[in-house]
């Protein structure tokens, strides 16, 4: 179990907010991506947030374009995972492959306020918000070690480099 | 306990395990990957990952098809380094300038076959759904960790089904069922979701027909799109397969998470207006508007029955504005060229340029001039999606686009038939 501070947001939140359109080409180096996060959204979150933080969403989070940036953008602002009701396809693999745990998990955003606590146990699939308790489906082997490697890129680069030597 | 949808079965399949549920998270082997003009990008990510060679070199397409004949010197560079790598790697089906669009000649190639998974670097990789296969668009890092490790991890998607009934009336066309359903539930209607097509509607569809249908779901926002297998598409395939195969079809009690009825007999000819493919408006109301180009081809709608339908349209009748015809596949144009439909294309006034994906993405071959609209059979319209800004695109079936080059304005064709 990890503890971990949540931002409650909900249904529908789309990449423009995540992370606007109009810094897509402007800002390039991603740790500056995340001084923009949810920028059009939550204006208190880019300044507050912390390594280690875990959003909690309702439907359908990160739908819209495919831009890996809004993904980015909240993994340098310290957003290790995302807890949401739902997730467009895209933003879902996106997190995947960049390293953020997505979870697929109803009821949470329903119970918890920004600000809150709660353990996260990920080999379990398991979540607890003050005297409740959610389940979730834990990632497959395969998908757990993208994520602990950082994402698709850095996990094959390992693995190939491993193999070469 | 609930039966199996298309896409549970055929990515249990792929991924070597007995059943899957929609939420499940697998690693999928899938049994064709391809890529196209994006194969020298895909490569740079390749050699970054540390990789040496194609993991299965006989189970990777590549086809020229995006740029072709190259328009500048780049995009021949471009071309000369996806061909020195088809050489070093062994890739075994290679296709080269001319040939086609990918879409179109893996499947007059019958590389995939029913039942099978096929990804590809290319958003439009749901149109493997004609022939009952679960093809799906992946990004170029994940092509290149696919040609690097042979598998990618999925989540099984839920499904929505789709039930088609009755039979379209002259002049309409699947272009406009795909055009009905996106219109109705919007570009995200599908969202990461397998559509899966069911109904009579289907029986009185051609090959060419079907392959519109999950072609467009990626305009759905779908993650891939089915139809099931039927004795036309095992004829069809079976004198170019290599392997055997084992058609998948959905249980009757799947559990499908949303469901969308249609009567096509009621349908009438439809265009998506710009900037959105769910733009859409019935041909009343979007009749009169003027068009400076006509666009005939792409994956969605360059196949042999487009042309011809678009012929038979135009027979005795001139073009009265430029009026660009992009065959999909050397095949297509083969065939269009030995029963005359080509010289009535070409008789009416028509042009036509090399097999491929012509100005669809707006790389060459009927760039629109600012603030020119055209009338395109393509899947997509956003805003300078044909290479220009402020040039307007209207999406339609194969007869629409041929009555309105006739007139110079959006038109309805049955005026024509
Ligand atoms: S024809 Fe258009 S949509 Fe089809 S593959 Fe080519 S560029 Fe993509």
């Amino acid at each position: 179990m990890t503890d971990h501070r949540v931002w409650v947001y909900g249904s529908n939140v789309n990449t423009d907010v995540i992370f606007p359109g109009k810094y897509t080409y402007k800002v390039r180096d991603p740790k500056d991506f995340a001084a923009h996060a949810l920028e059009d959204l939550d204006p208190s979150f880019a300044p507050n947030a912390q390594a280690g933080d875990v959003i909690v969403a309702g439907r359908n989070w990160g739908c819209g374009s495919s831009r890996e940036q809004a993904v980015i953008a909240l993994k340098y602002a310290g957003v290790v995972a995302i807890i949401a009701e739902s997730f467009n396809g895209l933003y879902f693999r996106n997190c995947v492959n960049q390293g953020v745990l997505p979870i697929v998990c109803e009821g949470l955003a329903q119970v918890t306020q920004t600000g809150d606590s709660i353990a996260l146990d990920v080999a379990r699939g398991e979540i607890r918000a003050g005297d409740q308790r959610f389940t979730f489906a834990p990632p497959p082997p395969s998908v757990q070690a993208i994520l602990d490697e950082g994402g698709l890129l850095p996990m094959l680069q390992k693995r190939f480099r491993k193999e070469v030597i | 306990m609930t039966g199996y949808t298309f896409v549970e079965k055929a990515l249990a399949r792929a991924a070597g395990r007995e059943s899957a549920r929609a939420g499940d998270l697998l690693d999928v082997r899938p049994d064709v990957i391809f890529s196209h003009d994006n194969t020298a990008a895909i490569r740079k990510t390749f050699l970054q990952i540390g990789a040496e060679r194609i993991l299965r070199p006989d189970r990777v397409v590549i086809t020229l098809d995006h740029a072709v004949p190259a328009p500048t010197t780049e995009h021949a560079l471009n071309h000369a380094e996806i061909r020195q790598w088809v050489r070093e790697q062994g890739i075994g089906h290679f296709f080269e300038v001319g040939r086609g669009i990918c879409h179109q000649v893996i499947s007059e190639e019958a590389l995939v076959l029913p039942g099978e998974v096929i990804f590809g670097s290319d958003s439009h990789s749901t149109h493997y759904g004609w022939m009952g296969a679960f093809g799906m668009g992946v990004g170029r890092t994940e092509m290149a960790a696919l040609w690097a490790a042979g598998e990618l991890w999925l989540r099984v998607p839920e499904a929505m089904r789709v039930t088609l009934s009755g039979r379209l009336q002259r002049g309409v066309t699947v272009k406009d069922i795909s055009l009905k359903l996106i219109g109705d539930r919007g570009i995200d209607g599908g969202a990461y979701r397998s559509i899966e097509f069911s109904g009579d509607a289907l029986d009185h569809f051609s090959i060419d027909d079907r392959s519109v249908l999950p072609n467009m779901m990626a305009e759905f926002g779908a993650m891939n799109g089915y139809l099931p297998p039927n004795s036309l598409v095992f004829d069809y395939l079976e004198t170019h397969r290599e392997r055997d195969y084992t058609p998948l079809y959905p249980d009757a009690d799947a559990n499908y998470s949303e469901e969308y009825a249609l009567d096509v007999s009621a349908l009438s000819p439809l265009v998506a207006l710009p900037h959105q493919p769910d733009n859409v408006r019935c041909i009343a109301d979007a009749a009169g508007q003027p068009v400076q180009q006509a666009v005939l081809g792409t994956c969605t709608n360059g196949k042999y029955e487009d042309l011809a339908a678009a012929a038979e349209v135009l027979r005795g009748h001139k073009v009265s504005i430029r009026m660009v015809v992009i065959p999909s596949s050397s095949e297509v144009l083969k065939r269009a060229a030995a029963d005359g439909t080509l010289s009535t294309l070409l008789e009416a006034g028509a042009t036509v340029g090399t097999p491929g994906c012509g100005p669809c993405m707006g790389n060459h071959m009927g760039v629109p001039a600012p603030n020119e609209a055209s009338i395109t059979s393509a899947n997509r319209n956003f805003k300078g999606r044909m290479g220009t800004t402020d040039a307007p695109i209207y999406l339609a079936s194969p007869y629409v686009v041929a009555a309105s080059a006739i007139t110079g304005c959006i038109t309805d064709p049955r005026e024509f038939l």
